[in-house]
């Protein structure tokens, strides 16, 4: 139930995000304001999110194998490695190290 | 009609078949994050049409794979929800960049207005400069639309045959994806503080609430503090 809701909101929300780019007044969101939210938002959320994906379960801090995936990550992005790799090594050596660990 | 192109490509066909090379690359290339969706989408417990769905409707990368994960790490519906909205506020900023070089009509307005996303937003606006806005939005809409919908599908189905995420090291692929994401955009210094903030903000305040809505604070906080510092 929780899930459909979930899913249903977050897709009509975002389609109807996209509609409203396309009738609102060009003026209420041009500006720098509206620039620096396209900049800073994004990065702000993938970071929290980035943080949080990796070092939290539900309400306690965890370091665990996907603290090993992250840093693979990093410098797979940092030496412009394509997507593909960066997320199929990521995954492998999260694995390698559960496995190790477990 | 005066279009500014190659010479000798007196009717634009080379600039058209360049555009739809691009196209058909850059949808390629959402392939292995469509797969990589699917997949945590359903080893987390969404169904196959639940998943589909997203990639049908929502058609946002970003706010799809964080909407599942915070689902997924039991942050709550409250805190999935905004995030995924939240991320999903950039397509309506590019709707009012792009949409007066589309000159989409009728019933082809609201559809322009489901395509637009990074993607066909930076094909459309690279392109209007030599006259072919509308060409190349259409084609990188057409190609990521299609493909990274099959690439979901895909990735679904191999997802449900997996039983837990850690096992498989698909917990570790958000954070990974993520962190693709993340790269690009990082090109000024106080865009990197405004990162370090934000998760060391959303961090800090996973003891005292559940994990998906930190990520909502961490956010507000570090763009309260840029907007604070550009004053």
């Amino acid at each position: 139930m929780t899930l459909w809701v979930a899913v249903l909101v977050s897709a009509l929300g975002c389609a109807l995000l996209k509609q409203l780019g396309y009738v609102v007044p060009a003026r209420w969101l041009r500006g720098s304001r509206a620039a620096t939210f396209v900049d800073v938002l994004p990065v702000a959320l993938l970071s929290a999110l980035i943080a949080v994906s990796t070092f939290a379960s539900a309400t306690r801090l965890a370091l665990d194998s996907r603290a090993a995936g992250l840093l693979v990550a990093v410098a797979l992005v940092a030496l412009r490695a394509p997507f593909l790799v960066v997320v199929v090594a990521a995954c492998a050596v999260a694995a390698g190290v559960h496995a190790l660990a477990g | 009609m005066t279009r500014v192109g190659a010479a000798g490509d007196v009717d634009g066909t080379a600039a058209r078949r360049r555009i739809r090379g691009r196209a058909l690359a850059i949808g390629l290339s959402v392939m292995p994050f469509g797969v990589s969706f699917g997949a945590v989408s359903t080893a987390t417990g969404l169904s196959l049409l639940q998943t589909c769905l997203l990639s049908l409707v929502l058609f946002s990368g970003a706010s799809q794979f964080a909407l599942v994960s915070i689902l997924g790490a039991g942050g709550g519906l409250a805190a999935a929800l905004a995030t995924a909205l939240l991320l999903g506020v950039r397509n309506a900023l590019y709707g009012v960049s792009v949409r007066s070089l589309l000159g989409a009509r009728g019933a082809l307005r609201p559809v322009a207005a489901e395509v637009t996303i990074d993607e066909s937003t930076a094909m459309a606006l690279a392109e209007a400069p030599r006259g072919f806005a509308p060409y190349a939005f259409w084609c990188t809409a057409l190609s990521v639309y299609v493909l990274w919908n099959v690439s979901t599908l895909a990735g679904a189905l191999v997802g449900r045959g997996l039983g837990s995420l850690s096992v498989a090291g698909l917990d570790a692929a958000g954070p990974a994806a993520f962190v693709a994401l993340l790269g690009p955009r990082l090109r000024a210094a106080s865009l990197r503080a405004v990162g370090l903030l934000g998760a060391a903000a959303a961090l800090a305040l996973v003891p005292v609430m559940p994990a998906g809505s930190t990520v909502v604070v961490g956010w507000l906080l570090a763009a309260l503090a840029y907007a604070g510092w550009r004053r």
